[in-house]
């Protein structure tokens, strides 16, 4: 596990947004030059604080990370609140201070046939995963998302994995068969690896078929966090036991079995 | 120039004014990645109970304009446990370590205190008498200052040499009267503040933004009311302060010292950067010599009103 580092001064290389021409469907991809930041496991994360942020808003924001090469951090962002907005809006040459990478990453296992499931925005520490596997043919992805498919980074994944699904959901009506698709593919992979990032519901749904079918199965939580360095406890879930662990030091991905994933964290 | 940034407090030395807020920087471990933990005037660490405490349910934080909002309830992993597996990990030979001290009634903070003056790693003890997100005691303990001296008095007896601080709240009609009882009661240093209440509504959801619905409230927006009861308590008491709400640079520092304080506690601020505090501490001395001050102890309360 790469050990944190300290803050980086970035600049931005580039924001490009996704999806179909005039959408507006608020996918981007954020580039930082020369992050510095050594290696990463797929699933860990990075605070990211843009200068423009003064002292408003205090926060800095928590991604995973999408893409970490030696010349570029490749962050997937989607608009949600104030402050995704400032960061889809900055140019190229912007400072951005960034610190990372944080938490614990995704199990791999290469001889393991293993089965990510993603919802949404939660594609992006796949394209990572995918990348660093050593055996992508024994990777299979099932994607479920609301924007169009090419707001996404999963054309660029359905390359290396060695099979890849989506399913776009564009009314309630589809979310039972989505919930269908998920049961079937955790029925087949039970007996090896899953790894899921998305909404909370839907990685309550993955946790409950996974407990169903006794896979091995490990989530990525996205809890509201402050410091994302273990300093405020803002950021904690309830595990099995009914203690509150840290979701940004000892997540932000956990085995199903170790958590209760209720509701209300 | 070399300026000189060295504060007098009681019972130790100090080599800076820039010390961290108890709940903003865990047990300060958490931070040393982003910087040397020596080269801070002290560490006040998360808020500690003789058993440890869940805290409250989540979510326990929401961010506000220039604030945010927290309800930790006191989440911590005991005085046991910090003393075994914390303590000898941080640096307190060169770094005040600061223990910060919760309970639900005199003994047991008297209790706490006698547990935590017996160790060696530990510099002075902060009473928190005022804390927002606990049913028990708390904040109602900070807002009657009958109650404030006795618990004051409770943990000085039991505190050995160590120095005693009182965190005061600003949730009070007169938070002179209470720095009073407190220095009264045997504190010998007076931290203030602690968060202000306040909440947050989703109008959609038409649910609080946190499961505790009220929450402190911290950071940049509350600057101007710490420095207001700093500047008051300064005038009230003789008793060192030590400023604490919304400080992020070197010149909110300056700000404190200025209408009295004798050190600083940076809190919400470590948590828009995690080497903020190493930041500040290293900036001071720079911005003491480009405004020509020789030292803060010259500066301090040198208000001109």
């Amino acid at each position: 596990m790469a050990l944190s580092g300290a803050c980086r001064d970035l600049t931005i290389l580039s924001v490009t947004e996704a999806g179909p021409e005039g959408g507006a469907h608020g996918c981007y991809y954020i580039e930082l030059a020369n992050p510095g930041l050594g290696s990463a496991v797929a699933g860990q994360f990075v605070m990211v604080r843009p200068a423009c942020f003064g002292q408003d808003p205090v926060w800095p924001r928590p991604f995973s990370i999408c893409r970490l090469t030696p010349e570029a951090l490749t962050l997937f962002v989607q608009t949600c609140g104030r402050g995704t907005d400032v960061l889809c809006r900055l140019v190229p040459g912007d400072a951005v201070t960034v610190w990372g990478p944080l938490g614990q990453g995704f199990s791999l296992e290469p001889e393991t046939p293993t089965l990510m499931l993603a919802g949404g925005v939660g594609l992006a520490p796949f394209v990572e995963y995918a990348a660093t596997h050593p055996a992508p043919a024994n990777l299979a992805l099932v994607f479920g998302h609301r924007q169009p498919l090419s707001c996404y980074p999963f054309a660029e994944m359905a390359n290396v994995v060695g099979r890849a699904e989506a399913f776009q959901e564009n009314s309630p009506e589809d979310l039972p068969r989505f919930i269908e698709l998920l049961e079937a593919k955790v029925a087949e992979y039970a007996g090896g690896l899953i790894v899921a990032c998305g909404p909370r519901p839907f990685l309550m749904t993955v946790a409950r078929l996974a407990r169903r079918f006794g896979a091995r199965a490990q989530v990525s939580l996205e809890n509201r966090m402050a410091c994302g360095v273990g300093g405020c406890l803002g950021c904690v879930e309830k595990n099995a036991l009914g203690q509150y662990v840290q979701t940004c030091t000892q997540g932000p991905v956990f085995w199903v079995e170790e958590l209760q994933l209720s509701e209300e964290a | 120039m070399s300026v000189d940034t060295s504060v007098r407090l009681p019972g130790m030395p100090v080599k800076n004014p820039v010390m961290t807020a108890s709940g903003t920087f865990g047990y300060g471990l958490e931070f040393a990645p982003y910087g040397d933990l020596r080269a801070l005037g002290g560490i006040v660490v998360k808020g500690l109970s003789l058993a440890p405490r869940l805290g409250n349910p989540m979510p326990r934080i929401a961010e506000t304009p220039c604030g945010m909002l927290n309800a930790i309830g006191l989440q911590n992993c005991g005085v046991e446990k910090f003393l075994r597996d914390k303590l000898p990990r941080l640096p307190w030979r060169e770094t005040p370590i600061i223990a910060n001290l919760y309970a639900c009634d005199a003994d047991e903070f008297a209790e706490l205190a006698g547990v935590l003056s017996a160790q060696e790693g530990v510099a002075a003890l902060e009473v928190n008498i005022s804390c927002p997100n606990v049913k028990a005691g708390g904040i109602a303990f900070g807002q009657d200052p009958a109650m404030a001296g006795k618990l004051a008095e409770a943990v000085k007896k039991r505190a050995g040499d160590k120095p005693v601080w009182v965190k005061l709240s600003p949730n009070v009609t007169d938070i002179v009267s209470i720095a009073r009882a407190a220095v009264l009661g045997g504190a010998d240093a007076l931290t203030c503040i602690n968060t202000l209440t306040g909440m947050s509504v989703d109008i959609r959801s038409r649910k609080p933004r946190l499961a505790n619905v009220i929450g402190g409230l911290s950071g940049p927006a509350i600057k101007p009311v710490a420095l207001r009861a700093v500047w008051q308590v300064c005038q009230a008491v003789s008793a060192p302060v030590i400023g604490v709400g919304g400080i992020a640079s070197a010149e909110d520092v300056l700000e404190f010292i200025l209408v009295g304080a004798h050190a600083v506690q940076i809190g919400t601020a470590n948590f828009m950067r995690p080497d903020m505090a190493f930041r500040i501490a290293q900036r001071l001395p720079e911005l003491m010599a480009e405004l020509g001050i020789n030292s803060l102890e010259e500066y301090r309360m040198s208000l001109l009103v």
